[in-house]
């Protein structure tokens, strides 16, 4: 092997002619199931026609972003088992969707996050609150998925220039919008489908054969990615990242929260819980995307302390990616050319299909909650929502496009981890409360939303994240008051605490009728 | 079985407030009223069904929260007893790591299957009573 690899590995145009072949495909499917004429039953939900497994697969597909593939894969190459540590917190999680959420959001609920949260209380302000903490960490989450694009255009299609890959950006915000506006909620979940069958599959591919290459020996693995990782042995030891300072440490325990109680207050995650026709078929979802996740983060294991064996953790920082570059790197080293191009066509669809399931959720809750319910106090005409959803989706791919370029290059992947901490702080809470506290009220769901809500942003305004760190967004001031970068630790308990005070200290009464109906109907289905 | 529920009538007049016109599928007329859901919330299988779903839901959760939170707070902070090798360079870290995966995929099982046998059967004689069709 030669050191070619340092700056760019495999061939371009082979990248891009996989790359296509899948764009060409799942656009394919996307005109093929797409229905004309279609209800807002159809665009949102896809009239609840998948099948758990289906959909269970589509939920992975939503859930394992570019930063799962390459983040995770790249940090155990690098950080090793601080690595494995930070993707188990993304596993367990689905335990919460499992026990607490699923089967009670979907009988609940009809198109968003913000039916279930309302649906006992005053409309218009919670709507309200729904949809911006659902729009909020949408952008957040497209944000880190739209930069990460550029990275990964830059290492796997060679195009250095800003502006090439701001135009690849552009492209890829083209085709997300497309999907979304001519397949609506089905074509997004087949998009889910095929680019979650094709991850897995891949990664699975590529453990075996490391497996094999070891002669299934773990230790053989670990012992060789310590010899060519500059950590040494650290690297199967915890401590490598997250052991560094104690305020290290503390921001681990404050991210793993965020990791475990935020992914059941993703509204995309949420939302996919209403592609299915009963409770039954949620439950059976999760199982499914339990099975496929439990595959998948045991692949990352391999193929992360695969690649600090095969390639070396020098090499992969001083890749064009750095740590994005260690499953790249490691399919070149095992499979070649052509095993990177696949590599790379499906780092790309992970990030189509996850901000194409970001914009769907973030338009459905814009037209949903806050045109139709907010504007047209629930009794829109269909037509015009569906209306108002297309074009909420067409702006919000122009935003991702221009935040993805203005973004392109910045250090990133926290917003990631925050867009965690905001659904764990915001949505969590309020959905906990709502289906299983009889007296919370409209108030107490306001005081937990914005609680949340805002102690995250403030709490992160006032992190090294923004300023007093090298690796700040703005340099040269300090005002950093709050020494963690992930606010979770802080801002879950405020968001909690904020929607039991805020209940119990206003006069106001629960809706007893409404929340009788929601017990029942979140047990039952009855009504759905 | 007890039979104290008054069977639950369809028409009830008195229909609760609509809910942002979401029960009803786009471009369909409401149905005239729906299942009485006071009459149901009082009856004794519903209260049955959501303290059976409560009594195992709520300590499983917790169950499995704590041992996660022991397991990050572990490799936090006792990073030489997560060190100690158990069999070649496999440690107790990586063990831990490895059953959170299996504790995961067990409470799932565990769960699925309770469901199926005591929550499932349960909710069908709910709805069959509420005169909703049977799934």
């Amino acid at each position: 092997m030669t050191n070619l690899a340092a700056s760019q590995v495999g061939d371009p145009v082979l990248n891009t002619i996989v790359f296509a072949a899948f764009v060409l495909i799942t656009l394919y499917v996307v005109y093929k199931v797409s229905t004309r004429n279609s209800s807002t039953a159809d665009y949102y939900a896809a009239s609840g026609r998948f099948t758990g497994p289906q959909n269970g697969i589509a939920l992975s597909g939503d859930f394992l972003s570019a930063a799962s593939f390459l983040g995770i894969a790249g940090a155990i190459a690098i950080n090793g088992y601080d690595g494995f540590l930070y993707s188990i917190g993304f596993l367990v999680a689905w335990l919460v969707n499992l026990l607490l959420i699923a089967e009670l959001v979907r009988n609940t609920g009809r198109f968003t996050m913000g039916d279930v949260i309302a649906f006992r209380m005053r409309q218009r302000p919670v709507r309200a609150a729904a949809a911006t903490s659902t729009l909020v960490i949408s952008l957040f989450y497209m944000l880190a998925q739209m930069a990460g694009a550029g990275a990964v255009v830059a290492l796997l299609l060679n195009v250095q220039g800003k502006g090439g890959q701001a135009l690849v950006i552009a492209v890829v915000g083209l085709i997300m919008v497309f999907y979304v506006l001519v397949g609506g909620m089905k074509g997004t979940t087949w998009v889910q489908i095929i680019k979650a069958t094709l991850l897995i599959l891949t990664v699975v591919l590529m453990t075996v054969f490391l497996l094999g290459k070891f002669g299934f020996s773990i230790t053989a693995l670990l012992d060789q990615a310590a010899a060519n990782n500059s950590n040494g042995t650290r690297v199967i030891d915890p401590g490598a990242q997250y052991g560094r300072t104690p305020t290290a440490t503390l921001d681990f325990i404050s991210l793993a929260l965020a990791l475990v109680l935020g992914a059941a207050g993703l509204p995309h995650v949420l939302m996919r819980f209403y592609t299915v026709p009963n409770a039954t078929e949620a439950r059976r979802s999760v199982v499914w995307a339990v099975g496929a996740m439990t595959v998948f983060y045991g692949a990352t294991l391999i193929i992360g302390y695969g690649a600090s064996a095969l390639v070396g953790s020098e090499r992969i920082l001083s890749a064009t990616g750095r740590e994005n570059a260690a499953a790249p790197l490691l399919a070149f080293e095992i499979g070649g050319t052509v095993l990177l191009g696949i590599v790379a066509a499906v780092a790309f669809a992970t990030i189509l299909a996850v901000v194409a399931g970001l914009t769907i959720t973030a338009s459905a809750s814009f037209a949903h909650d806050v045109f139709n319910n907010i504007f047209r106090k629930g009794k829109a005409d269909p037509v015009a929502e569906i209306k108002v959803a297309r074009l909420t989706a067409v702006v919000i791919g122009v935003l991702a496009i221009v935040g993805g370029i203005l973004a392109n290059g910045q250090n990133v992947a926290f917003l990631v981890a925050l867009a965690f901490a905001f659904a764990a702080s915001a949505n969590l809470s309020t959905l906990l409360y709502s289906l299983f506290w009889k007296r919370f009220n409209t108030n107490g769901t306001l005081w937990a939303m914005y609680g949340g809500l805002g102690s995250c942003l403030l709490l992160v305004f006032f992190s090294p994240v923004v300023s007093g760190a090298p690796t700040s967004i703005i340099s040269g001031v300090d005002f950093h008051l709050f020494p963690l970068t992930n606010p979770g630790i802080v801002s879950i308990p405020v968001s909690f605490l904020c929607g039991f005070f805020g209940t119990v200290l206003s006069k106001e009464q629960a809706d007893v009728p409404k929340q009788k109906e929601m017990e029942v109907r979140s047990l039952t289905g009855i009504g759905r | 079985m007890t039979e104290v529920v008054p069977p639950p009538v369809r028409a009830r007049g008195q229909r609760a407030a609509t809910f942002g016109g979401i029960t009803t599928p786009a471009g369909q007329p409401r149905p005239p009223a729906g299942p009485d859901y006071a009459a149901i919330h009082a009856s004794a299988e519903f209260t049955e069904l959501r303290s059976r779903f409560r009594r195992f839901v709520f300590p499983m959760t917790a169950l499995f929260f704590v041992w996660y939170l022991a397991y990050v707070l572990l490799a936090a902070y006792a990073k030489d007893f997560m060190s100690i090798r158990l069999f070649g360079s496999v440690n107790i870290a990586l063990v831990f790591g490895l059953l959170q995966f299996v504790s995961t995929i067990g409470i799932t099982a565990w769960y699925v299957r309770w469901a199926r046998t005591r929550i499932d059967p349960e909710v069908e004689r709910i709805r069959v009573r509420a005169g909703v069709d049977a799934r």
